[in-house]
């Protein structure tokens, strides 16, 4: 009798929590590999295109990013809802692309600056002509290899 | 301490607060990278005394896209499901007549005279008003150069057993080693001269 009465007086016994530890470090090691530094913060929309015939931009020393899109709720009322160009960390006009192309083809070691691919990050949602003007602005400065950054997927999604 | 209950138990509940403490942080302050897409090169710009080389009508394959995402493949109204099959109908054509040196000996196609004589001659030539929206424009550009790497595929599978997607990826890939890279190399070269590559893009109309 007196043994029954004994256990009623430990009440619940605590709940383990020395596994939660672990499976955050889990997660977080799990971030640490899949993802990289953000160098500059986006300050257009980004919802690129689906494509399934992609190939991979291997080496990220030798890439320049381009990035177009609506500017971001934040800066609407600022500079409106038409699709504009984003260089390094400010919008910017078509005609600045070719001299920023050439600044940062500079910074990069001699033995890489034949070697440069330009990625353009577009959104979906914009236009051809202000791509069109891009183009020309790459092609007047010799940057003749672009990679249109898209997702993967089926290609037909886009059209939806 | 009661020697039923053993060593006292390290509390441990601050632990998954400083890991979770990490973690968010990882998450503000990273994003995952986007690293794949469509390779393109841009024509040069040439000189302009230079004369344009005289390109036979049958060996341009025109597509124009409009404003509103419609298709005009060849001067006919194509839904985008088709362009892919067309494309491909067309540089396969092999339109030579056999015996002449332009002949393609592995070409499929119809053979029609009207259509391309060979795949080294055969162009597509793209074209897009200002007002197309980017994400049709991938689309096309996904089907032109699927068409292309549909033909390559197959080529590769006659000579060598494999996709030729897959050699090339592999080959592009730097961890592959230098011997084997070599060896891929002079395959890709191949497949890629058996179907070159000639994607024109106008310059952009205003309107149309």
């Amino acid at each position: 009798m007196s043994k029954f009465a004994k256990k009623k007086d430990a009440g619940l016994p605590a709940v383990n929590t020395a596994s939660l530890p672990d499976i955050v470090f889990m997660l977080l090691f799990f971030f640490m590999t899949v993802t990289v530094m953000k160098d500059n913060s986006l300050k257009v929309e980004n919802t690129l295109p689906n494509a399934s015939e992609t190939k991979k931009l291997e080496k990220k020393d030798r890439v320049i990013y381009i990035y177009v899109g609506e500017p971001t709720s934040q800066y609407v009322a600022q500079f409106g809802k038409e699709a504009r160009i984003q260089l390094n960390d400010k919008f910017s006009a078509p005609s600045d692309v070719g001299d920023y192309i050439l600044q940062e083809r500079a910074k990069k070691p001699q033995e890489l600056q034949n070697v440069l691919t330009t990625a353009l990050k577009v959104d979906k949602n914009a236009n051809m002509g202000l791509i069109s003007d891009i183009k020309q602005q790459l092609r007047e400065v010799n940057a003749l290899k672009v990679n249109y950054t898209t997702y993967d997927g089926d290609a037909f999604n886009n059209l939806q | 301490m009661s020697r039923r209950g053993g060593p006292a138990e390290v509390n441990a509940g601050s632990m998954a607060d400083i890991a979770f403490l990490l973690l968010i942080f990882f998450l503000v302050t990273t994003t995952i990278e986007t690293d794949a897409g469509l390779d393109r090169m841009l024509p040069p710009i040439e000189p302009p005394t230079e004369e344009p080389p005289v390109i036979k009508e049958k060996n341009i394959f025109t597509v124009n896209i409009n404003r509103n995402g419609q298709l005009l493949v060849e001067d006919e109204l194509t839904d985008i499901k088709k362009l892919r099959e067309k494309a491909m109908a067309f540089l396969d054509n092999g339109g030579a007549p056999s015996g002449s040196p332009e002949y393609c000996s592995y070409c499929k196609g119809k053979r029609l005279s009207e259509s391309s004589d060979n795949p080294a001659k055969a162009i597509i030539s793209l074209k897009n008003d200002r007002e197309t929206k980017y994400s049709t424009y991938i689309t096309v550009q996904n089907e032109l150069v699927g068409a292309y790497n549909d033909l390559r595929n197959r080529e590769a599978q006659r000579l060598y057993k494999r996709d030729f997607t897959d050699m090339e990826s592999e080959y592009l890939n730097p961890e592959t080693d230098a011997s084997r890279k070599e060896d891929l190399k002079e395959k890709v070269k191949r497949i890629q001269d058996l179907f070159p590559q000639k994607l024109s893009e106008a310059e952009t109309g205003s309107s149309n």
